[in-house]
């Protein structure tokens, strides 16, 4: 057994003791061990990385060295690596981009509670990738859940605790359907751990009565974490819960936690029942119509709302109505383009998710639009950010969401004969135009003249404000982090190519 | 039908079972009052629980624990069903805990448990971000 195969456990274990260590330290101290520890962990998932690429191999960790069905387990392999270690990335510029807003929002003395927090669904995001177990699953999507709703709650101001109870009752009810999904499947194959479960589900189906029962408690299962990671008609909780968080908890959240859900339905998908018993019931078709209609109506409700959060909420219910999309496709094509898109919306949701705060307080804190006028030309480094964040979810060519669009576009044609073609080209079309319309309204007005719509005085506060945030302590990293993300989208749009293949890679090794 | 029916009488535990989450389901859905959507919560996973304790238990087999010298698995039960139940257990008193200080929390702020009225009164005392 190499070292490297004890890394993934690694980043679980030591998460978790860093959890319990940010408790007894002093606020500062807990932020930057939490930035050196993640960069710690960045460098043993890319080490993991590097191994399963090079060697074209995956590896299983038996804990405790029992063996199925008694034992539980870990497994690496290039999917697995690619999305912790975007996951990981993501998370590390969030904390290290949140922080000016991080000391206004939250009590000072609190301030290592939360990196607390953020260590625990370090531990709950490694543990759903890296997991072979569909129990430990269930586990740590209950941890991932309370630690999400813990750095929502933190931010004590307006309706953060109505977000937070409301994204809990959501997310509960999509536990307990996953949970009855796990025990419906495990009754059926007397397995929990994905290899054997997969082998036992073939057995189980060799009587061809027992395909309605699997089909339900797939679909039940597929339901529940379709709730979690806000699948429309469950969308509902997403402007709420990330408008009201501190601007690195709505980053985390939006990027970070709903794709865990995903990545752990696909691996169940592929892993635990096997891609052509899935393919074979009506459960892609329910996800492929969920994800259009999540597209069309998150788009369509972000073009009404007159404040800046709940539109990037809801362009959050569009953008994980794509992933179901790709799902639904049902093909591998299909399946690529969802976890690419997974890749593009996690670093291009943070980045929007992260600028958009400073511009606001560009703007004397006002979110509504009428008051953002003009709020870019005076935080120009937000402005850029956000206006690239906006610009690569219309598709702008070269940024990743267009690379993702022309991936959705070549799945679709794979299959000409099929109904699936002209259904993801018109939803494509509309929804780009529907993007269009409210991102790009967004950025020129952001960017247009604000004498028209603000009395000079209150143009010199806003300026003032504008100047003050530029020199806050924070902004360094804000920026930095900023150019990191952006620079991770467009190295996703020009070399779509390399993230392809890895994918493909990951994926031969899932089947 | 009536071979349903059969079914559905032979395997009472499990018919219970899913009656019971079905019931926890909509309350925890439905429900306006919120300590009654965590008990709809907590009855849901009760009915999990069953569920999974009435899989692991075979009548006529004995605890997992060597007795007698008999080495044969068949004579004992499937003690993992057991250890899944109390781990759902740890992880469902965890959440009650959470959801029961949020409750706190909004009593404390808007002096009501109705989850509607809640609503309401956050709509007109603070504007949507």
């Amino acid at each position: 057994m190499a070292f490297i195969w004890n890394f993934p456990l690694f980043t679980i274990v030591l998460s978790l003791f860093s959890g319990a260590l940010c408790m007894v330290l002093r606020p500062k101290a807990a932020r930057y061990y939490t930035i050196i520890y993640q960069c710690f962990l960045i460098i043993l998932v890319s080490f993991v990385l590097w191994f399963t690429v090079t060697s074209d191999s995956q590896f299983t960790y038996s804990m405790g060295e029992f063996p199925a069905p008694w034992g539980n387990e870990i497994r690496g392999g290039v999917l697995e690596s690619l999305v912790a270690l975007a996951m990981l990335l993501v998370l590390l510029a969030s904390c290290v981009a949140g922080w000016h807003f991080l000391k206004i929002d939250i009590d000072e003395s609190k301030i290592n509670l939360y990196f607390s927090v953020i260590n625990l669904i370090t531990a709950a995001l490694m543990s759903l990738v890296w997991t072979n177990d569909i129990f430990t699953g269930y586990v740590f999507l209950e941890i991932l859940t309370l630690s999400a709703c813990g750095i929502t709650i933190v931010r004590e101001v307006g309706r953060t605790t109505l977000a937070a109870v409301k994204y809990m009752i959501l997310n509960l009810m999509g536990s307990g359907l996953f949970l009855l999904g796990v025990v419906l499947l495990y009754d059926f194959t007397g397995q929990l751990l994905m290899v054997p479960m997969k082998s036992a589900v073939a057995a189980v189906l060799t009587d061809s009565e027992s395909m309605p029962a699997l089909t339900l408690s797939v679909a039940i299962m597929t339901i529940g974490l379709g709730i979690k990671s806000g699948l429309f008609p469950f969308h509902f909780w997403m402007p709420d819960s990330y408008g009201w968080s501190t601007p690195a908890s709505a980053a985390i959240l939006s990027s970070l936690v709903s794709k865990a859900y995903i990545f752990l339905l696909i691996k169940i998908y592929y892993r635990a029942v096997g891609i052509d018993v899935i393919t074979q019931t009506p459960i892609l078709k329910m996800l492929f119509v969920l994800g259009i209609c999540g597209i069309i109506f998150g788009s369509v409700s972000a073009t009404s709302p007159d404040t800046l959060p709940r539109m990037i909420g809801f362009s959050s219910a569009a953008q994980i109505g794509y992933i179901y999309m790709g799902i639904g496709i049902g093909t591998h094509l299909g399946f690529v383009a969802a976890l690419f898109q997974l890749l593009t919306h996690m670093v291009t949701k943070a980045l929007v998710f992260l600028a958009a705060p400073y511009l606001e307080e560009a703007s004397d804190n006002n979110i509504k639009f009428i008051f953002l006028q003009g709020a870019a030309r005076r935080d120009r480094t937000a402005g850029l950010y956000f206006t690239f964040g906006a610009l690569s979810m219309v598709g702008i060519p070269c940024l990743g969401g267009f690379a993702m669009k022309l991936m959705y576009g070549q799945a679709a044609i794979s299959d000409p004969s099929s109904a699936k073609m002209f259904i993801i080209m018109i939803t494509l079309a509309a929804s780009s135009f529907l993007n269009t319309l409210y991102f790009i309204r967004t950025v020129i007005r952001l960017y247009s003249d604000p004498e028209e719509k603000a009395s000079s005085e209150r143009q010199k506060l806003y300026k003032a404000q504008a100047e003050n945030a530029k020199r806050a302590e924070g902004r360094r990293g804000f920026v930095i982090a900023g150019a990191f993300l952006m620079a991770l989208n467009l190295f996703l749009g020009l070399f779509p190519w390399i993230f392809e293949a890895l994918i493909n890679q990951g994926l031969a090794m899932f089947s | 039908m009536g071979q349903l029916l059969g079914n559905l009488l032979s395997n009472y535990e499990e018919t219970a079972a899913i009656i019971l989450f079905g019931i926890g389901f909509c309350t925890l859905l439905f429900h306006r009052n919120l300590v009654k959507k965590i008990l709809g919560m907590n009855i849901m996973d009760t009915g999990v629980f069953l569920y999974l304790a009435s899989m692991g238990y075979i009548r006529g087999r004995r605890a997992p624990i060597i007795t007698d010298g008999i080495q044969d698995a068949s004579a004992y039960i499937n003690p993992l069903p057991a250890g899944l139940v109390l781990t759902g257990i740890v992880v469902s008193v965890s959440v009650t805990a959470v959801m029961l200080s949020l409750t706190i929390r909004l009593y404390k702020r808007y002096h009501t448990l109705d989850i509607d009225v809640v609503y309401e009164l956050a709509r007109k005392s603070e504007p949507k971000r």
